[in-house]
């Protein structure tokens, strides 16, 4: 009894603490559901930027000029970036890069559905950049509030790169608005193919969603997915309307009285058949993480067996 | 980059009739060892062993491929018809490009991609250094702040050469495997040929001859340091230097001028 009383005074605690917009840091004490929550959602954005890396990379040796093949690498580069300290923030809770890659491989974690469709031609790349990158920025603006400290400061640094990365897939699409009838197709052809994708990267609709109403108490999420998706939509229809693309949804118009921008049904029986396994790409991708760590085992072997040999050499000598 | 639209074959490299022809020469010979290697990296961006490494190939592309931006530039600009760097990158042939054949070699395993890069950043290295003394004021301006990078290009694959000699049996065989199968392909980037020597007697070339013997030492030093052996063969494979190259140039090439091949004069 003593420790249920206890337990629920440190929750008491705890919710006050975020209810005062106070951060929680790695060594305080948090529920455990919090903890779990956020190792699932921290190390499933993790796994989403390094799996993101294929699609885009997939571009990089056919890039069309010296200057976007440079500007396309760093960008990848980049999301081996936020990998990295994403990885790290989730390894404060408690849990290893190691884990989490096994649980990436074996398919127990997920990542963002959006990566397990295929690029298919360069303006792919820039529709990636505008309405992926655009969709993502959306959700990690408001996590750079998030209640939990080295996940909101891992957020900032990732917020300011993506914005970046947003505006250059737009200038690409840009360059391709005004470049030949070709080039216009493969724009309209690319949005077309990424623009409900892209909606659907704000997960299932807030009545539908499992996580979602523990994640606003707690203040992991601040925002829920309808509204987060909303938002997006009422700031992607100008630019597309400034590209000269129609966006593929005869629904979508201006609501005077929401102040919203309506728009149609998403297929969710897509979404659940992409998040379950058999999207156009999930098997390709997995294959391809699964691959390079399988591969690379020995090269990480060889590191650390080399580093332990110059640790007995040094203190030998020092003896 | 404005893109000219202007016919592959009227492109770079033509037999020297004169010294700017020469530099222009010269300057691409430079350029081409960067831009290939720099391709052949990138092909690992997203599949490297793990994600510092991924990292730091990536950076190291990204400088490669940043130098020969600079050089194919300042070629176009020696050329003065108004081409643009995506010209001379993309609408060569492999005939007319004048790479080393180590660049090209294919990746294989992280173990050759690590060879491949030491070979190639010693060689490197040292040309840079002495290239910082050209009389050709920009060459030796891009030299100087292309040795920044280079010298932790150069750290890193020779650290990872004794990392991986000295780490396990299994990666001590790998890259011992590498060395000896790359060996072949490191004599060329220390001969001369004509574009060389004519640089060379105009004070605005580097002198291989000179940096030869330095190039093996350092080399042999970090593979003594790795514990591999060092091949007794003369290397004595060469071409690239000429336009003639291996198989696998024509490959990377075609994958990597596809799009300005496929879309003519097309702005990206």
């Amino acid at each position: 009894m003593d420790n249920h009383n206890n337990i629920h005074s440190l929750e008491m605690k705890f919710q006050s603490k975020i209810d005062a917009e106070v951060k929680i840091e790695p060594k305080d004490w948090m529920p455990e559901a919090y903890r779990k929550t956020l190792i699932r959602q921290i190390s499933q954005h993790a796994h989403s930027e390094i799996v993101g890396m294929l699609p885009e990379g997939n571009w990089i040796l056919r890039a069309p000029s010296l200057r976007r093949k440079v500007a396309l690498l760093a960008k990848v580069q980049d999301e081996a970036g936020h990998g990295l300290y994403l990885y790290s923030a989730a390894e404060t809770l408690g849990i290893s890069r190691e884990e989490l890659f096994e649980q990436l491989i074996t398919g127990k974690a997920k990542y963002s559905s959006i990566f397990n469709y295929p690029t298919l031609s360069w303006a792919d790349i820039g529709a990636v950049g505008w309405l992926v990158d655009g969709a993502a920025i959306m959700n990690q603006v408001m996590l750079t509030r998030t209640s939990y400290g080295p996940y909101a400061r891992a957020m900032v640094r990732i917020c300011k790169e993506e914005s970046f990365h947003q505006r250059q897939g737009y200038e690409i699409l840009i360059s391709l608005s005004r470049g030949t009838e070709e080039q216009k197709k493969m724009l309209q052809d690319a949005v077309d193919r990424w623009w409900w994708p892209a909606l659907m990267m704000f997960g299932p609709n807030d009545s539908a969603s499992t996580h979602s109403e523990q994640s606003l108490k707690w203040k992991i999420k601040r925002k829920s997915n309808d509204e987060l998706r909303q938002d997006f939509i009422d700031a992607t229809v100008l630019q597309a309307n400034y590209l000269g693309v129609k966006l593929p949804d005869p629904n979508l118009k201006w609501n005077e009285e929401r102040g919203h921008y309506d728009f149609g049904d998403i297929n969710w029986e897509e979404f659940w058949a992409v998040v379950n396994g058999n999207g156009p790409c999930n098997k390709l991708r997995l294959k391809a993480r699964k691959k390079a760590q399988e591969e690379g085992a020995w090269v990480r072997e060889a590191a650390m067996a080399h580093a332990e040999k110059r640790a007995k050499r040094k203190a030998e000598k020092v003896a | 980059m404005q893109h000219s639209g202007k016919s592959p074959d009227t492109c770079y490299l033509i037999p020297a009739t004169n010294m700017n022809q020469s530099l222009i020469n010269y300057t691409l010979q430079i350029a081409d060892n960067n831009l290939i290697l720099g391709q052949r990296l990138s092909e690992w961006c997203g599949h490297a062993p793990e994600l510092e490494i991924d990292i730091a190939l990536t950076n190291i592309a990204l400088d490669l491929i940043g130098q020969s931006r600079n050089l194919y530039q300042y070629a176009a600009e020696l050329e003065g018809k108004g081409r643009s760097e995506d010209d001379i990158a993309y609408l060569r042939d492999s005939s007319r490009y004048r790479n080393v054949l180590l660049v090209e070699q294919p990746n294989e395993d992280f173990a050759y991609t690590i060879a491949r890069q030491f070979f190639f950043d010693v060689y490197n290295h040292l040309f840079y250094q002495e290239l910082t003394k050209s009389k050709d004021e920009r060459l030796a301006e891009i030299a100087e702040k292309s040795l920044k990078e280079i010298n932790y290009h150069i750290r890193f694959s020779s650290e990872w050469m004794i990392r991986l000699g000295d780490g396990t049996k299994l990666s001590h065989e790998k890259i011992q495997t590498a060395v000896d199968d790359l060996w072949d392909f490191i004599g060329e980037m220390t001969l001369l040929n004509d574009t060389d020597r004519e640089m060379l007697s105009n004070g605005i070339g580097v002198d291989l001859n000179k940096i030869r013997p330095l190039y093996f030492q350092k080399v042999k030093e970090i593979l003594a340091e790795a514990t591999l052996n060092i091949p007794v063969e003369e290397p004595f494979q060469k071409g690239g230097k000429n336009g003639i190259h291996s198989e696998f140039l024509g490959h990377l090439l075609a994958e990597m001028q596809w799009m300005q091949r496929a879309y003519p004069g097309a702005e990206w």
